[in-house]
């Protein structure tokens, strides 16, 4: 089958689908690659590198869509893409199918199936195929390089001979991929990073990431993780307690990045203009919610615009910006969807509507609108779940019950009584040696239990050589007069012999290894 | 030579052994320490041998051959074969205590001893023999199954309790008749007949414990050779084998102990051996969906290293098999050099004897302040960034903590999950020998580097150089 990628007719898209890279995997799977003219040229990979990676180059976009089976895009097809699917074909792009229930009437009217990258579901089995991860991280620190563009000052701070410069104050809302990515962005040009998000199990996440977690004062325990890792709407009363937050914060902080954003419900209004005003002259605020209506409430989409002093960056195209990275990264994502889609690696494909993923990410299954899905049977972080991580469970060992003074007493007395027996019958000369080993027992019992772990083979190989002092016994023996008896000697002195000898120079030869730094 | 002065030595011979284990509490002393342990056998080898009125051809010809062949077999060993090494000497102990066992049975001059002490002597005689026999023969099965001569499957025969059990019987009951046959002077076909079946049960005992539990049975058997030492001490009423016995005894025993703790299983149930042939079972079909491993390239493993910042290694029997230790090294100093704090994490059973895996590092060079204990960085994974499973499985399975179901709950594991990433060098997804599915290699920030550790760990070093 043939994978066709074409050029991205959206004004400013610069992605493209699937880089020479990628390409060279997708053929190893058993497909064949064709690529629109110029289609990786605005992400900076030529007709050429695609060319040495064994991909074709086809002229029209009518042709590559009419010779290809399946189609890989990055934004939802325009009208005038829709109407080159076929039935029999497959499309996989970004459909946002809530927010464009015309567009889904049409793609199902071809009779096509589609495969909406935005809507594979949030398990861990299908992180390697989460395009909207992928892009969210992109976005993430490519809003820290606008912030650092029109910031007018340094991130980090530096005593320098010309006077002392205080580090920029960055405060991140959302600590999802893109506000993770965000913080770890302005962290490592040196910011001092807040974070501040409604879902309290995101705070162990940032303090990783070396940012402060900003605590709300509420009384109420109100956990804003809904289904699926992603925020839900808030009370009033919490959005108060943030609102006011939020205002404190933007008297000191100097860079604002939004990334709030609630699943099929507008942004909320989380930066209001009172707050803009607040904040210093030549802040900046990067809000990465303007395609759903921006999370400050002066940000226009698609644009910077400069009000009350502060920049406010409301670009909706991020990861377009940094179009070599975003097209690495979504068409490694697409790899990791075709590669499921064809477990037989033999360059055909099968929609297996019982896979939980593939099922997730069809749209439309042959003209027929499969949208939306039935409800995840696994949500990616369920709080449960997450709780029992938290405080592991004590190993399962019957915990030692306390002895009872019976059960301190009865070996105590079994012993007594054994060593009373043999007092009773042994002769003298008998319990002189048993005293001996006795104590020599607890002698080896106290100084083994001090030897050091790491030297546990050169302990078994010395009381190897050692244990060989049974050789005594064969030297008494072996001037005897018995022919049979200095026999047995000699074989004894001959191994023991070798122990002795053997287990000395192992042990010699292993300690001598160790060494320290 | 008066046997006072013999007496001094041994005494002198004893402490000097004393010492000699003292020392192997930590590394600087541990050479000393060994120094001891050839001075003393030096002292009770001389103070032994003035005793002597005779024979001295055969004397020097034995005791300067052994010494050959146990200093050339020192020097060739590789330090991978330690395991097998420790076994075969360990059956040598044994086989000199059945040895002498017999010459004190044929002396004449044992004659002497009258009613009581004629019985505790012929029941000392008789133990010296068992013991040494069982060690002998149960050293060599290990011996064999060490070095892959014989297979490390467990050998289950069915009703193997009964069989121990009748071999017990059978013994006790050669036995009182050895004692009163002894006392009329004969006595030397039950003698044989023990001896026969101390040898079946040494062979039946050892062949029936699965590969991984080698580090008990090594241990255990060094403990039995130190007892049969003690019991040849008593035979001969001589205090330095009595003592010397009793400290290798106790210390095998020590040792078998802790490698049970670390398993979380009871000695007696891997003596009855078998483990892993069930219950693996019933926790695989529990589990449902695992999920997916991850598979990573060497490129990106060196990759998520150079940028790490603490990197904890966890060697396993696998890193012994592809002879990895000395890349593992190589590795390491090119991680420190870069400023990357590489430390070792050590399972007690990790390897098929106690100290395995450290002999092995220090063999490689890795300086043995960085290689630590379970015990002493288990709670420092959370800071940990990259960790390395080199060969290495059950050591590092969750289940043990998580699934109080599975064949080896409760055992305590290496926590590695708890860190950033953890990479696992593997040859297949095969499971360890317990037979149980290891979650870790599902987890999310896991990843697999499948191939031989030694190709993998080349490439790695390659990557890292470049």
């Amino acid at each position: 089958m043939q994978i066709g990628i074409p050029n991205e007719i959206y004004d400013g898209e610069c992605r493209v689908a699937t880089t020479p890279d990628v390409a060279q995997h997708l053929q190893k799977l058993g497909f064949t690659v064709a690529i629109e003219q110029g289609a990786g040229e605005a992400a900076s990979f030529p007709d050429q590198t695609y060319r040495d990676a064994g991909v074709q180059i086809i002229e029209k976009a009518e042709d590559l869509w009419s010779s290809s089976d399946i189609i890989f895009k990055v934004r939802a097809p325009e009208d005038g893409e829709v109407s080159l699917l076929a039935p029999g074909k497959i499309l996989v792009s970004f459909i946002w199918p809530a927010q464009n229930e015309k567009l889904m009437d049409a793609l199902a009217a071809t009779g096509a199936t589609v495969l909406a990258m935005d809507s594979v579901p949030r398990i861990s089995r299908a992180q390697k195929l989460d395009a909207l991860s992928s892009m969210a991280n992109i976005a993430g620190y490519r809003a820290v390089v606008e912030a650092a563009q029109h910031f007018g000052r340094f991130f980090t701070g530096q005593i320098t001979a010309a006077g002392k410069v205080p580090p920029a104050k960055v405060l991140v809302i959302g600590a999802g991929v893109a506000g993770l990515a965000a913080i770890g962005a302005a962290r490592s040009m040196g910011a001092i990073v807040r974070a501040f998000d409604t879902r309290p199990e995101v705070k162990e996440q940032v303090e990783s990431m070396d940012a402060d977690f900003l605590m709300l004062d509420f009384e109420d325990e109100e956990d804003g993780s809904g289904e699926g890792g992603y925020a839900k709407v808030m009370s009033e009363a919490f959005i108060e307690a943030e609102m006011a937050l939020f205002r404190e914060q933007a008297q000191e902080v100097d860079i604002i990045i939004t990334t709030a954003l609630i699943p099929g419900k507008p942004a909320p209004k989380l930066i209001l203009a009172d707050m803009v005003e607040l904040m210093r002259e030549g802040s900046v605020i990067v809000d990465l919610a303007t395609e759903q209506g921006g999370n400050c409430e002066l940000s226009e989409a698609g644009k910077v615009v400069v009000k009350h002093g502060v920049s406010l960056v409301g670009y909706t195209d991020l990861p377009s910006r940094l179009a070599a990275q975003s097209s690495q990264l979504y068409g490694t994502n697409l790899r990791h969807m075709l590669t499921d889609l064809s477990p037989e690696k033999d360059g055909t494909v099968n929609v297996n509507m019982e896979d939980e993923v593939i099922r997730g990410a069809t749209v439309i299954k042959e003209g027929e609108v499969t949208w939306p899905p039935p409800a995840p049977k696994l949500s990616a972080a369920p709080t449960k779940e997450k709780k029992v991580e938290e405080q592991p469970q004590p190993a399962p060992v019957v915990p030692a019950a306390k002895r009872s003074v019976l059960g301190f007493l009865v070996p105590l007395l079994l012993a007594g009584g054994a060593l009373a027996g043999v007092g009773a019958f042994a002769p003298s000369s008998f319990m002189e040696h048993f005293t001996v080993f006795v104590l020599a027992c607890f002698v080896g019992y106290m100084v083994i239990w001090n030897v050091s772990p790491a030297l546990h083979t050169p302990l078994m190989s010395v009381t190897n050589a050692i244990s060989s002092i049974i050789i005594i016994g064969a030297l008494m023996q072996i001037s005897k007069e018995e022919p049979a008896i200095v026999w047995l000697a000699a074989v004894a002195i001959l191994i023991t012999a070798i122990n002795i000898v053997g287990g000395f120079a192992v042990t010699h030869r292993m300690l001598e290894m160790f060494r320290k730094d | 030579m008066t046997d006072q002065i013999a007496d001094a030595a041994y005494l002198g011979a004893i402490i000097l052994f004393i010492l000699a284990l003292g020392g192997l509490s930590n590394q600087e002393t541990a050479r000393r320490g060994n120094f001891y342990g050839m001075l003393g056998m030096a002292i009770a080898l001389i103070a032994a041998v003035a005793g002597i009125k005779g024979n001295y051809a055969v004397l020097v010809g034995t005791l300067s051959l052994g010494g050959v062949v146990g200093f050339v077999l020192a020097r060739r060993v590789q330090m991978t074969q330690m395991p097998e090494l420790v076994a075969i000497l360990h059956s040598l102990v044994g086989l000199a205590a059945a040895l002498v066992g017999y010459a004190t049975y044929l002396d004449p001059d044992g004659q002497h001893y009258q009613g009581a002490e004629k019985t505790i002597h012929d029941i000392e005689i008789y133990l010296g023999i068992l013991i040494g026999a069982v060690t002998f023969s149960g050293s060599v099965i290990a011996f064999g199954k060490l070095s892959g001569k014989i297979g490390g499957k467990p050998l289950m025969l069915p009703a193997r309790h009964w069989l121990n059990l009748g071999l017990l019987i059978v013994t006790i009951v050669v036995g009182i008749s050895f004692v009163e046959q002894s006392a009329e002077g004969g006595g030397l076909s039950p003698l044989v007949i023990m001896t026969v079946i101390a040898l079946i049960f040494g062979v039946h005992m050892v062949m029936a414990i699965g590969g991984a539990d080698m580090p008990v049975v090594v241990s255990m058997l060094n403990s039995y050779s130190g007892w049969a030492a003690a019991a040849t001490g008593f035979m001969l009423k001589n205090d330095l084998l009595i003592v010397v016995g009793a400290l290798v005894g106790s210390s095998g025993a020590i040792l078998s102990y802790i490698m049970c703790r670390a398993m979380n299983r009871k000695f007696l149930s891997v003596i009855a051996g078998g483990f892993g042939s069930s219950g693996g079972a019933a926790a695989k079909s529990s589990e449902g969906e695992q999920g997916e491993a991850v598979a990573i390239t060497s490129e990106e493993t060196a990759e998520l290293m150079r940028e790490a910042k603490e990197v904890m290694i966890i060697p396993g029997y696998g890193m012994a098999v592809a002879q990895a230790q000395h890349t593992v090294n190589e590795m390491t100093k090119v991680l420190r050099a870069k400023g990357v704090n590489v430390r070792f994490g050590i399972h007690p059973v990790a390897g098929r004897m106690p100290g395995h895996m450290n002999v092995l590092l220090a063999e490689a060079k890795v300086p043995y302040d960085i290689v630590f204990e379970m015990d002493e960085i288990n709670e420092d994974f959370p800071d940990v960034d990259v960790s390395v499973v080199i060969g290495a499985n059950d050591i590092v399975n969750p289940s043990a903590l998580d699934e109080p179901d599975s064949p080896i709950a409760g055992m305590p594991v290496l926590e590695c999950w708890r860190g950033r990433h953890t990479i696992v060098l593997k040859r297949s997804m095969a499971t360890g020998y317990a037979g149980v599915e290891n979650p870790l290699f599902f987890k999310e920030n896991t990843q697999m580097l499948f191939g031989d550790a030694q190709e993998s760990l080349d490439g790695v070093l390659k990557a890292l150089g470049s």
